[in-house]
């Protein structure tokens, strides 16, 4: 028995180690190619160990900004996909935790009519409703601006339909609690429910604010202006379709910048973002 | 301090469900009152109707004298307590005596004067920095009476407080909660299935049965003189037994062939009218054989309960239960001769249930 257990670890460690080797590959290349020169990327004979370019590689796309593509510094692009990530992540939470909170605990006529209303809006992803959603931020002269960026990724369901199934679960004493302890409605959303969903609320940030920072296209219509390019746009223009033109030190060096917001946001929420999939403090 | 008065109160929920008829009484400032009956009986739908926590589809509720039917719970002056404690899971056990008072801009110094207070009396001083998570099942009890005893309210309302708890820290809280109740002299209403927490408890028993108040009374009242045949049933451990009989003149009953003596029973009853007839396990005593008004009983097997051992067995056909004090008769099946004290026979109209009481 012990031998096959070891045996069976061994081939368990075994599988996992080439997992991740397969999944850490590409990003180790991504890597050792921003720190290596554009020549030594074109000539085919990429080492598998970190160049001495890095500083200089970093500096530049960092706050210089490529010579040909995309213009400016990629500093800015990361500020510019960091207000929208951000814009999205903490707007979904704040009107799905609204609407939740209101479509379970207030008793308002056609209060199914409007769970399925929003419920129906999960059909209806950006990509789904392009053109109506772009005349209208054109419309509202939003085009080239933070709000027309984030509000039409705003909107969607699937924030409210989460709270929604966490806040049924909270036990119905605990609402009545609060009212005989003299909590309106507020008081109750604040003293309580909020407390008992900031799990919930960390796991949807996580999830949001990844969503967010990968925008492609909405982001690629609503911009016009480079100043108010994001970083995945960015990474797109710098690959040009003739390959020798291509900066390939510099796009890999953006793509691994690109890389680090999002694995802060989940490396900071980790503790918080398992425990909300997983438990709720009850 | 305040008297609870009950007027007519009925509870119809939105699906049509009729879970309270119409129910009236009063508690007296300072009163002890249970509410108990089975289960679906409407007590809780009665409890929260006087906590405000549910509609009150007509009569009326009052409060020391005031109608609280508009008004809700937080301005009712009343402290609940509920069966799964509903204690905040995220707030220390500090907090979660401390919420209400903050929510009604209770000064911090008198807030932590009476937590501390409330904590002392209850002796869960030691645990005041807690999550609920981290206390057992009866320090969670005590942290639920401490937010209401903080309070300081008019009423206390329990909703079966103890039922979740093992079957000795029922015991010791019972005591407690009783203790506690007569210290501060708070009304209090106390719903439970538990009939001898019902009977301990209160100063007012109330048994509801279906929606309706089948009894209101003193507990050794509703012990001695059921109103009628389902208060008879309920009240009392083991139940009382009902056997089917007939009048035989006034004062006496007939049992298949035994006669047996009632006093307290009609005397305007036609000899030969049906009744049932109802006697408490323990009010049987051992007659000797054949002995004038005895009924002769037919022991099947007999259960140990310490104290005392139960008989269980047949009379004039019938399925009875005997309670006597272990060691008082030899325990072996076989005949034994019974008899029964006039004054606890218990007699009740057959389609009613009611009891054919003197008055
Ligand atoms: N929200 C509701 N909507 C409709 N019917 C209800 C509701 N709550 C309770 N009832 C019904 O009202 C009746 C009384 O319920 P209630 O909770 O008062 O019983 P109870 O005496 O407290 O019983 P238990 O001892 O089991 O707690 C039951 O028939 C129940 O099904
Ligand atoms: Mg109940």
């Amino acid at each position: 028995m012990v031998e096959d257990r070891r045996l069976g670890d061994a081939i368990a460690y075994i599988i996992l180690s080439i997992g991740v080797v397969i999944v850490a590959f590409p990003v180790w290349l991504t890597f050792v190619a921003s720190t290596w020169d554009a020549a030594t990327i074109i000539n085919g004979k990429l080492p598998l160990y970190p160049g001495p370019y890095l500083l200089e590689n970093y500096n530049r796309v960092l706050f210089i900004g490529t010579s040909g593509t995309t213009r400016e510094p990629v500093l800015g692009m990361m500020l510019n996909s960091f207000i929208m990530a951000m814009a999205i992540a903490l707007g979904k939470i704040f009107i799905s935790v609204l609407s939740a909170y209101a479509i379970v605990y207030y008793r308002f006529p056609f209060r199914m009519a409007a769970f399925w209303i929003i419920f129906i809006t999960l059909m209806l992803p950006v990509e789904v409703r392009i053109f109506p959603t772009f005349k209208i931020v054109s419309d509202l002269r939003m085009l080239d601006t933070y709000q027309g960026l984030a509000l039409p990724l705003i909107a969607s369901a699937t924030g409210t339909l989460l709270f929604r199934q966490f806040f049924m679960t909270i036990p119905d004493e605990l609402l009545e609690a609060s009212r005989i302890d003299a909590a309106g409605p507020f008081r109750f959303f604040k003293d309580t429910v909020i407390p008992l969903s900031i799990t919930t609320i960390a796991a949807l940030f996580v999830i949001q604010f990844i969503y967010g920072w990968n925008q492609y296209l909405w982001p690629l219509l609503v911009t016009t202006k480079d100043s108010m390019q994001t970083i995945v746009i960015a990474i797109k223009k710098m690959i040009v379709t003739s390959d020798a033109l291509t900066e390939w030190q510099l796009a890999m060096a953006t793509a691994m910048l690109a890389m680090l917001p999002p694995v802060f946001v989940v490396i900071a929420m980790q503790r918080l973002f398992v425990k909300g999939l997983v438990e709720t403090e009850k | 301090m305040a008297q609870v008065t009950l007027t007519n109160v009925k509870k119809i929920y939105a699906g049509g469900v009729e879970a309270v008829k119409g129910v009236s009484f009063d508690i007296p400032d300072g009163g002890f009152c249970v509410l108990v009956g089975p289960s679906g009986c409407g007590k809780s739908t009665l409890l929260r109707m006087v906590a405000g926590l549910e509609t009150i589809s007509a009569g009326e509720v009052s409060i020391g004298n005031r109608v609280v039917n508009q008004i809700g719970p937080a301005e009712r002056d009343i402290a609940m307590v509920f069966q799964n404690y509903a204690l905040y899971p995220h707030m220390s056990v500090y907090d979660n005596m401390a919420y209400g008072l903050r929510n009604l801009g209770t000064p911090k110094d008198e807030i932590d004067k009476r937590v501390k207070e409330a904590a002392r009396i209850l002796a869960i001083e030691a645990l005041l920095d807690r999550r609920p998570k981290q206390l057992s099942g009866g320090q969670r009890q005590r942290v639920a009476m401490g937010r209401a005893i903080v309070r300081k309210p008019q009423v206390f309302l329990f909703d079966e407080p103890l039922s979740n708890l093992d079957a000795k820290l029922r015991v010791q809280m019972r005591v407690e909660i009783k203790k506690l109740q007569r210290s501060l002299g708070v009304t209090a209403i106390y719903v439970t299935h538990d009939q001898v927490e019902a009977m301990t408890l209160s100063d007012k028993l109330v048994v509801m049965n279906g929606g309706q108040v089948e009894q209101i009374g003193l507990p050794a009242e509703v012990y001695k003189k059921p109103a009628s045949k389902f208060v008879a049933t309920f009240i009392g451990s083991p139940p009382m037994n009902i056997l089917p009989g007939t009048i035989d003149g006034p004062g006496i009953v007939a049992l298949g062939d035994a006669i047996l003596e009632a006093r307290d029973v009609r005397q305007d009853l036609p000899a030969q009218s049906p009744v049932e007839v109802g006697l408490r396990p323990e009010d049987v005593e051992i007659a000797s054989e054949g002995a004038a008004g005895s009924l002769p009983f037919d022991v099947e097997f007999i259960e140990e309960l310490g104290a005392t051992q139960l008989f269980h067995g047949q009379l004039a056909g019938l399925p009875f239960v005997m309670q006597a004090a272990t060691d008082e008769i030899s325990a072996h099946p076989g005949r034994i001769w019974i008899t029964v004290d006039p004054d606890r026979v218990h007699v009740f109209d057959v389609k009613t249930g009611a009891r054919l009481g003197r008055g």
